[in-house]
């Protein structure tokens, strides 16, 4: 990309309402500023993070998301070469919140407006961060997603499996919720499993045993509930050292559940001979040190380097959306007024689609 | 016919997904069924494998904990999936888009407690429990008000009892 390109990004998908500016240039690609209004440090009574689901509150914030990113940029719209949108897939008021707005500066300005598959965002980010070259693997977790995704080009991905049922950080918050722990879970089960014996509690290792990169999590929380329920049976109430026990038992499962099925995935991956092999990580399992250890450890054996966008940028956010953006306009693609909200968009079509349940589901 | 409740007796994964199958047979748009049940009790299994049966076209049903809804395209209309978990105020409900996909679409909804009297009258009550001595067998309770669901389970009931 010799052309220089600055283009601004609306992301109003989940529960965060997010504008950001990216220009992409000789050196690389650039964040001038990313801003996200949400709501993720707020906890509710209940355990869990209190969503902003309204769309009429997106509506309200992503006004005032654009006029700050663009402030803080220091550029005004007339700088911008492009316009991109998360046009999918999330709840439906709220990507049309942001798609009528970006709709509106494109209608009002003249600038092109570029729609954007939302978890193409987080596939991407590792091309924002760290100039991975094409095809890398992707473990992508994302709003109760969870897949490994070999991206060969800003619109071309191979799924090879994910979760048939809870995505792992799900898993976590529930763990938290079933041992009275705080939300969100994977920063305080992980606090607790390192107090903890992660042998005593000898804990499913759900799809193990099957040849492919397919994860399931639902299973291991209910064994999870079994074994709490066990020791409340015999003792009366659970000790401090039961539960980070429990909590070191369930890490430990997640994180050979992933690591092998990590080796899997790069397995398939690397058949393909790409010139620098790269695993990259997106989303909060790469927060939890046990699980990046793990990962980190299955790479070093099959000589892959591993990478893992800071966090910020995992969750969501528009720097994504605007870099994702840069990738499809300067391959020549852009969409115009009758670009359309999608709910559901996934992003490969061709691969099957996980059906899970039934015995092989729920059971080891 | 049997008054409510019908308690069926489901000893493993694949016979909670079988009913699933079998009752979203039985099911058109305007039907919300409430999943109740603690966490572990297969309210998200059983609704996976109703919804599935329902698709023209598989594809992923990912837990809807995260995002609160998942609508799907099935053969007999729109499906909504929604685990009210997170939700922290009933006026959520309506900017959610429930209260009209109640009257309009299939609804499979998780801790519906959280409805309050935003719960449709004619809903079908399903409550999955834990059994004592068995890590896979559910017992499953189906609670109703108005005769419309005794005549539309009873196909059910003659199976599994």
């Amino acid at each position: 990309m010799a052309q220089k390109l600055t283009v601004l990004g609306l992301e109003s998908s989940c529960d965060d309402t997010a504008a950001a500016v990216v220009r992409q240039g000789g050196q690389g690609a650039e964040i001038l500023s990313s801003v996200v209004y949400g709501q993720t440090e707020l906890h509710s009574a209940f355990g869990g993070v209190v969503p902003e689901l309204a769309a009429r509150a997106h509506a309200e914030k992503i006004d005032l998301c654009v006029a700050e990113a663009l402030d803080r940029a220091g550029l005004t719209l007339g700088d911008l070469d492009a316009v991109a949108v998360t046009a999918g897939p999330g709840l439906i008021g709220g990507v049309l919140a942001g798609v009528m707005c970006a709709k509106g500066i494109a209608a009002a300005t003249g600038l092109p407006l570029v729609g954007v598959n939302h978890l193409a965002g987080h596939a991407l980010t590792p091309r924002l961060t760290d100039a991975v070259s094409f095809p890398y693997l992707m473990l992508l977790v994302s709003g109760g997603h969870c897949q490994y995704l070999i991206a060969r080009g800003p619109e071309e991905f191979t799924r090879l499996g994910g979760t048939i049922d809870d995505a792992p950080g799900e898993a976590f918050d529930k763990a938290a919720r079933i041992l009275g722990l705080p939300q969100p879970g994977g920063p305080s089960v992980e606090a607790e499993a390192a107090k903890g014996d992660p042998r005593r509690f000898r804990l499913p290792r759900p799809l193990l045993d099957r040849d492919d990169c397919n994860l399931s999590f639902s299973g291991l929380k209910t064994a999870l509930l079994r074994a709490r329920d066990q020791i409340v049976t015999e003792k009366g109430g659970l000790t401090r050292a039961d539960r980070a026990d429990l909590c070191a038992g369930f890490q430990q499962a997640i994180v050979d559940v992933l690591a092998s099925k990590t080796r899997r995935a790069l397995g398939i991956y690397l058949q393909e001979a790409p010139a620098v092999p790269v695993l990259a990580v997106a989303g909060g399992v790469a927060a939890n040190s046990a699980i990046r250890t793990g990962l980190e450890t299955v790479c070093a054996d099959l000589g892959v380097q591993f990478t893992a966008p800071p966090l910020k940028l995992c969750t969501d956010n528009a720097a994504m959306i605007a870099y994702a953006g840069i990738e499809r306009f300067a391959r020549g693609e852009q969409d115009d007024l009758t670009l359309a909200a999608r709910p559901r968009w996934p992003l490969d079509r061709q691969s099957p689609a996980l059906l899970g349940g039934g015995k092989k589901g729920a059971k080891a | 016919m049997t008054p409510p409740p019908l308690t069926l007796s489901l000893a493993s994964p694949e016979a909670t997904a079988d009913l699933a199958r079998r009752l979203g047979a039985l099911l058109h748009p305007g039907d919300s069924l409430l999943l109740e049940g603690d966490i572990g009790a297969g309210k998200t299994h059983f609704a996976r494998a109703l919804i599935q049966s329902l698709l023209p076209v598989p594809e992923d049903v990912p837990s809807p904990t995260f995002t609160l809804v998942q609508t799907y395209e099935g053969a007999p209309g729109e499906i909504w999936h929604a685990d009210l978990y997170r939700l922290s105020d009933i006026g959520e409900i309506e900017e959610l888009g429930l209260t009209q996909a109640m009257e309009e679409a299939i609804c499979l909804i998780e801790w519906p407690d959280r409805l309050g009297d935003l719960a449709p009258p004619t809903a079908l009550r399903l409550h999955f429990a834990a059994v004592a001595d068995s890590e896979d067998a559910r017992l499953l309770t189906l609670d109703w008000t108005g005769s419309g669901w005794a005549t539309r389970l009873a196909p059910l009931q003659e199976t599994f009892q």
